[in-house]
């Protein structure tokens, strides 16, 4: 079924700040198996001019991905989240994620498409720190898949 | 920001450095817990296979992570890349066994912009297959 297009520039709350810990970019950085040394030692990140160490450039993700569930959940749009794929993903920064920001996200849906039966979900996700400075912006695409057969 | 190439020394159609990323089941699962993501297509084969994937597939946003790395080393310091995107065309397929799957990731400069920006044009392949398509990032440069 064809989402809502009323739903489109809908806008949610601001979420809860994610406070962002600098073992958590450790753990992200390994996982990625990334050795930039930006990631973990604060001195090599005050080298290159940060404040403290900086997060890989698609760490924030996790973030703003946990923010879109709002929009995902949203009863009244009626997502089929067990259909959907991700599509297409993008960050602009202002500046990188740095250990100890406090981060909140407010989702926008910008735009609904109906293509061959599938639903295009395009949301984005403002991030600013606590002082209300922009840090990125995260584009997501997602796409529900018409359920077979219909 | 510092980065450590200069905007004077690159051309359009400069290479970067190419990358080649293993991934295992057991990177996988690591990424799950560090990223929060655990949909199980991306550890569990069998519920992989029940909806209609070949077997577990690697998280698009690993494919992304990596991706980028062959530009954020090129460049230096991270925070050069100043805008990044790419779309999910084809999933890296990983199998249970000890070879995995390869990431392999080749980059040049398609563009130069202004105020000494790149736009850095990125190819990730898995198993012959392109499985990022309109990567891009820009860049800051020095």
């Amino acid at each position: 079924m064809a989402l809502d297009q009323s739903f489109v520039g809908r806008t949610y709350p601001p979420t809860a700040a994610y406070e962002v810990g600098r073992e958590k970019i450790r753990e992200f950085a390994e996982a990625i198996g990334d050795a930039n040394p930006a990631y973990t030692d604060t001195d090599a990140a005050k080298a290159l001019g940060h404040s403290d160490v900086i997060a890989p450039p698609t760490f924030v993700f996790a973030i703003t991905f946990k923010a879109a569930g709002a929009v995902i959940e949203d009863p009244q749009l009626g997502l089929d989240y067990s259909r959907v794929v991700h599509g297409d993903q993008k960050f602009t920064y202002t500046r990188p994620v740095r250990a100890g920001d406090r981060l909140s996200v407010t989702s926008t849906i910008e735009a609904i498409k109906s293509l061959a039966g599938n639903d295009i979900l395009d949301i984005r996700g403002e991030v600013h720190d606590a002082s209300g400075e922009h840090v990125v912006t995260a584009w997501t695409k997602l796409v529900s898949r018409a359920p077979e057969g219909a | 920001m510092t980065a450590k190439i200069a905007y004077d020394e690159v051309e359009v159609g400069t290479e970067l450095p190419a990358q080649s990323f293993p991934v295992t089941r057991a990177t996988l699962v690591r990424y799950a817990g560090a990223s929060g993501d655990f949909n199980p297509i991306h550890w569990n084969e069998k519920f992989a296979v029940e909806v209609g994937l070949p077997d577990v597939i690697a998280h698009g946003m690993f494919t992304m992570a990596e991706a980028i790395r062959v530009v954020t080393d090129w460049a230096g310091d991270p925070a050069a890349v100043v805008e990044y995107g790419v779309r999910f065309t084809k999933p890296v397929v990983v199998p249970n066994d000890d070879q995995g799957a390869l990431i392999e990731v080749s980059a040049k400069v398609a563009a130069k912009l202004d105020d000494r920006r790149v736009r850095v044009d990125i190819t990730a392949m898995s198993a012959g297959q392109k499985v990022l398509g309109m990567s891009r990032a820009v860049v800051e440069l020095a």
